[in-house]
């Protein structure tokens, strides 16, 4: 553990910590653009400088390690004087149409800029303009609003292990790219959107959040697709879903999800979504079932009948016992589904084996 | 015998008693023909049987604007040089030597030695060399840079050998840090101090990870991106072996098995040299495993930048050679801690290395002899701008300023003021006529405001206009800066935006005052030395040149006559002739005007070009 005073409150933080670290666990706020705990720190947006007794300077807060015995001061008139020059110069460079964003009122650079306190822009100047590269069927990059701050480059690197994107050219013409500069779509990327997750402004945008305002209910839950069981958090506002995150409170996942589980989530409100279980109409009105796809077609007796689980799932079992009866416990096999739980999983093993008589049975993740 | 005697005697051997034909074939004397007279050397010698010589190229010897260069060397005279010299010239000089023993030719320069010869005089009576202190670039322009014999007969690799054979790695630091050698890269940190903390880390990391393939590194920094800045190439183009010996003295110190030599892609001479230099170290032993026969064994390998100013920075250093885009990391971890590939590294520049088997081989009592209290040893410097001599220079440290521009540099050209000189390349800053006699050293260099630097030193006269300068500089720097930092990506713009309109006439006063307050705060908030000395040139020339911001601003005026926007041509009533010269030669039909009679200038048409005062025969067209 490491001993150390932040603006005179003493405070432990264990080894391998950082002065901003040590700050959050004394509850000193320090703004910070480009650090996120999950990632490398990078030391590019400036914001978090402090003093520390003994060093030159003022170093960055998120990149230093916290040392035994450190005295740290998280402000003081050269720092501010030199934070609110550097804000300052990122929004001489930044559309300021806070009001029509789809960041307004969850961007950091808003909020930062609010803690600042920016009432003028001296430096005016040239400033960037792209055109917003759509080309990905979930997210928007729009540069015009990117503070380079290199987080969505790191997750895409640390965290997704795709590198499809990084920092190209130089000075002012920097910005974030793919490999030969092509739309997004065009790249490795794999959508998973953690770079639209870490994004600290509107720069990177998931296109549904174009449709709605603010979330105002949030809910955790978990990953429907698959086994891994990722933690979502899926916000919604009158009762619609407006967008789902990664939790980064679950340990499975951190915050992390595939594209499924980010993006994948607008069938759960889909008009056409099967919400209760339905058989043929033969079934439940009886009448001999069509021979033939010609013989069904147009015919009413093929439609399907909206019931319940108690009926479907009679009808269900009676047809297997037929099934059964006339044609051997090998003539019925069954599919499961990466997307039930372990416990189902077993349960539909169990139904295999034992009830019907059959060794039959597959799952969807082994195709 | 030890290894090395015997390697000694072979390149003594080797290079005896040898009559050599000399040119200099560095990047610059190949600029200046020096291709064209190897050949007239050859083919003087292919007509005339009875001269015996070999023909060698070297590298950079200094004297840039005397280029092509010609020497002669017969044992037992002193060399001769011939600067400036033509086809015709070389093949006059060869024979009148070699076939009538005549010396004097209208190009004769001096002789390389102390001592005169049949009336040419010694290079001590040139003012060019005469203040100089040649350690750096010891062998440059004497030694063939191709071979490996040349080195070892001057006292080549003799540092290595007395390092491997006699003395402990704490030793070989022992004696850096007391010849108190500073980096010669721009920041000045003790190489000593560098090296023995850099050899108690990588001793830490073996013992934590026993089985790592390597425990720590050296990188030779020979990025060289400073525009106008050649020292590094002259010494790598001209004495490979130096570096490559100094860097494996450094592996050897440290602890250190492995090295690299970064080196931008365009010093495609200085590669090709470095690559020959590797393959005759390994060939003789001088790298590879077991060197000289004792259990330590080095290798190094070249990495070719591809040319970023801010590569030049040691963490975007490291990731460039990891194959990473060239991006400067917050320190620490400084290198020395978790460097190339995490593991312990050190790097030092090119001259930093090129000293160090000089310091080995006399002592560092004897090396420390030279500089100040605080900046020892001698600096090379590449003397530019608006100065007589230009070229590649080395002085004593502790020198004035005046020494160096007036002694050296022969002073300002054309009877011209001098106004400033630029220490530092984009990083450093303009000091006025009254520093003139500042000493160089890192401390007052610093406290003037400016830095030491990798040796760029550009003198201006006073046809400069200093706005233009400070917005010259951060043309550069703004277009070399990896865009990572807040302050210096846009605050390097912002900076170069207000000088821009103020050298377009559209400045107001209050961007001064922006200027003031940019500045010192791009200089503390950016994350590495790009940033943090990019307002390095404005901060000087508000110091000392405020009034041409001024008169800039408030008159409309550019002092030096430099900035377009701001000066107008017109043409003297009394010293016009009407000659018609000028108005037949303007681009764009500005001046009007019949025969012999007053012409006049279209201020709103004429796009300053200068064309008519040039031609003017009469000095009738003014510029204000
Ligand atoms: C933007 C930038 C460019 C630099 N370029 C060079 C360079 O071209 N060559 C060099 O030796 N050092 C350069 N340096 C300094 C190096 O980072 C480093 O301090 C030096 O190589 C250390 O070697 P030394 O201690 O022997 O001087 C540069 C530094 C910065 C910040
Ligand atoms: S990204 Fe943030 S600061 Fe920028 S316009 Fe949107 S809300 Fe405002
Ligand atoms: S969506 Fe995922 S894979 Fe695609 S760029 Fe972002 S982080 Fe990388
Ligand atoms: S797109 Fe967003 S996360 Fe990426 S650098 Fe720009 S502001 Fe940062
Ligand atoms: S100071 Fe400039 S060059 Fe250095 S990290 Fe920042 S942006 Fe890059
Ligand atoms: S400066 Fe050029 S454009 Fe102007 S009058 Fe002279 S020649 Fe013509
Ligand atoms: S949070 Fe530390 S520099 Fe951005």
């Amino acid at each position: 553990m490491i001993n150390l005073k932040i603006d005179n409150k003493k405070i432990e933080v264990p080894d391998g910590s950082t002065v901003l670290d040590a700050a959050r666990a004394a509850n000193v706020y320090i703004p910070t653009l480009c650090d996120d705990p999950l990632l490398e720190p990078f030391g590019a947006c400036r914001m978090c400088i402090v003093e520390i007794e003994g060093h030159r300077g003022l170093p960055t807060s998120c990149s230093t390690p916290a040392t035994e015995g450190m005295e740290v001061k998280t402000y003081s008139s050269t720092i501010e004087v030199n934070r609110r020059t550097t804000m300052n110069l990122m929004l001489s460079d930044h559309p300021l149409d806070c009001q029509h964003c789809v960041a307004n009122m969850k961007c950091d650079l808003q909020y930062v800029a609010g803690y600042v306190g920016v009432r003028e822009q001296p430096y005016e100047g040239e400033t960037r303009s792209y055109e917003k590269d759509r080309s990905n069927p979930f997210y928007v990059r729009d540069l015009d609003k990117c503070i380079l701050c290199g987080k969505c480059v790191r997750a895409c690197d640390e965290l997704q292990g795709r590198q499809a994107i990084s920092f190209g050219y130089r000075g002012f013409e920097t910005k974030i790219t793919t490999p030969f500069d092509l739309p997004m779509w065009d790249s490795t990327c794999e959508s998973c959107g953690r770079c639209v997750d870490v994004c600290p402004t509107a720069a990177l945008y998931d296109k549904s959040a174009e449709k709605n305002g603010l979330a105002m209910e949030e809910t955790r839950t978990t990953c429907p697709y698959c086994g891994v069981g990722c933690g979502l958090i899926i916000e919604t506002r009158n009762d619609k879903i407006v967008g789902v995150r990664g939790d980064r409170e679950n340990s499975v996942n951190e915050g992390h999800t595939c594209v499924k589980g980010r993006y994948g989530w607008e069938y759960v409100q889909h008009e056409d979504r099967v919400k209760k279980p339905r058989v043929r109409r033969y079934l439940l009105e009886g009448g001999s079932k069509p021979k033939s796809a010609r013989e069904s077609e147009d015919n009413p007796l093929w439609d399907w009948v909206e019931t319940s689980w108690e009926e479907a799932l009679n009808i269900t079992a009676e047809s297997l016992h037929q099934i059964k009866k006339e044609h051997g416990s090998d003539s019925i096999g069954f599919m499961t589904s990466a997307k039930c739980l372990n416990e189902e999983n077993y349960l539909m093993n169990k139904l295999a084996r034992q009830v019907v008589g059959t060794n039959s049975i597959d799952h969807c993740a082994r195709l | 015998m030890s290894n090395y005697t015997a390697i000694r005697e072979w390149a003594d051997e080797k290079t005896a008693d040898k009559t050599r034909i000399i040119v200099g074939l560095g990047t610059c004397g190949i600029a200046a023909g020096g291709n064209k007279i190897l050949e007239a050397v050859e083919k003087t010698l292919a007509n005339n049987d009875d001269i015996k010589a070999e023909v060698v190229s070297v590298g950079c010897i200094g004297i840039c604007y005397k280029e092509p260069l010609l020497d002669i060397e017969i044992p037992g005279q002193p060399r001769l040089s011939y600067g400036s010299v033509t086809a015709k010239d070389t093949r006059e000089i060869i024979q009148n030597i070699f076939l009538d023993s005549k010396y004097e030719h209208k190009k004769t320069l001096a002789t390389i030695n102390d001592e005169a010869f049949a009336e040419i005089p010694s290079w001590k009576e040139i003012p060019f060399f005469a203040p100089q202190e040649r350690r750096v670039l010891r062998n440059c322009g004497f030694i063939d840079p191709e071979k490996i014999e040349d080195y070892i007969a001057n006292d080549g690799y003799l540092g290595l050998s007395r390092a491997l054979l006699d003395m402990t790695p704490a030793a070989v630091v022992e004696e850096t840090l007391k010849a108190g050698l500073r980096g010669r890269g721009g920041a000045g940190f003790p190489a000593g101090r560098k090296w023995s903390i850099a050899a108690d880390n990588i001793n830490a990391y073996k013992e934590e990870n026993p089985d790592s393939d390597s425990f720590g590194y050296i990188i030779c920094n020979a990025d060289e991106g400073d525009p106008g800045a050649f020292m590094n190439r002259s010494v790598l183009e001209g004495d490979p072996h130096s570096v490559i010996e100094g860097m494996t003295i450094a592996g050897y110190a440290i602890g250190a098995s492995y090295g690299y030599i970064y080196c931008r892609a365009e010093y495609p001479l200085a590669i090709e040299r470095l690559k020959l230099a590797l393959d005759q170290a390994r060939e003789k032993n001088l790298l590879g495993k077991n060197i000289l026969g004792t259990e330590f064994s080095f290798d190094l390998k070249l990495k070719e930048g591809a040319g970023a100013f801010v590569c030049g920075e040691e963490t975007a250093l490291i990731a460039s050679v990891e194959g990473l885009r060239g991006m400067p990391m917050p320190r620490p971890p400084y290198p020395a801690q978790a460097g190339l590939w995490e593991v312990p590294t050190i790097i030092n520049n090119v001259e930093t290395l090129n000293n160090i088997p000089v310091i080995l081989a006399k002592g560092a009592d004897s090396w420390a002899e030279k500089g100040t209290e605080k900046s020892k040893g001698t600096k090379t410097f590449a003397l530019t701008g608006k100065v007589e001599n230009t070229g590649l220079i080395e002085v004593e440290l502790g020198m004035s300023l005046r020494e160096v521009i007036y002694d050296i540099g022969g002073g300002i050209p054309d009877g011209k003021e001098f106004k400033a000189a630029q220490t530092g390349g984009p990083s450093g800053g303009c000091l006025p006529a009254s520093m003139l006699d500042l000493t160089i050293d890192y401390e007052a260099l610093a406290k003037a405001g400016s830095i030491m630097g990798s040796g760029g030193l550009v003198i201006m006269d006073e046809s400069t206009c200093m706005v233009d300068v400070a917005r010259y500089f951060l043309t550069f720097t703004q277009a070399e800066s990896c865009g990572k930092c807040v302050p210096c990506r846009l605050g390097t713009k912002r900076m170069l935006e207000i000088l821009t309109r103020i050298t377009e006439g559209k400045g107001k006063i209050e961007d001064i005052a922006l200027l003031e307050e940019l500045a010192p705060s791009i200089r503390d908030s950016s994350l590495c030395g790009l940033g943090q000395s990019a307002p390095n040139p404005v901060l000087t020339t508000l110091r000392y040149f405020r009034d041409e911001y001024e008169a800039h601003i408030l008159e409309g005026r550019c002092p030096a006559g430099q900035c377009k926007a701001l000066i107008t041509y017109t043409i003297d009533e009394v010293d016009c002739t009407g000659c018609t010269v000028c108005a037949r030669a303007c681009p764009v039909d500005a001046i009007s005007g019949a025969k012999k009679e007053l012409h006049i200038i279209d201020t709103d048409i004429c796009t300053r070009c200068d064309t008519c005062r040039q031609v003017c025969n009469f000095d009738a067209v003014l510029v204000a």
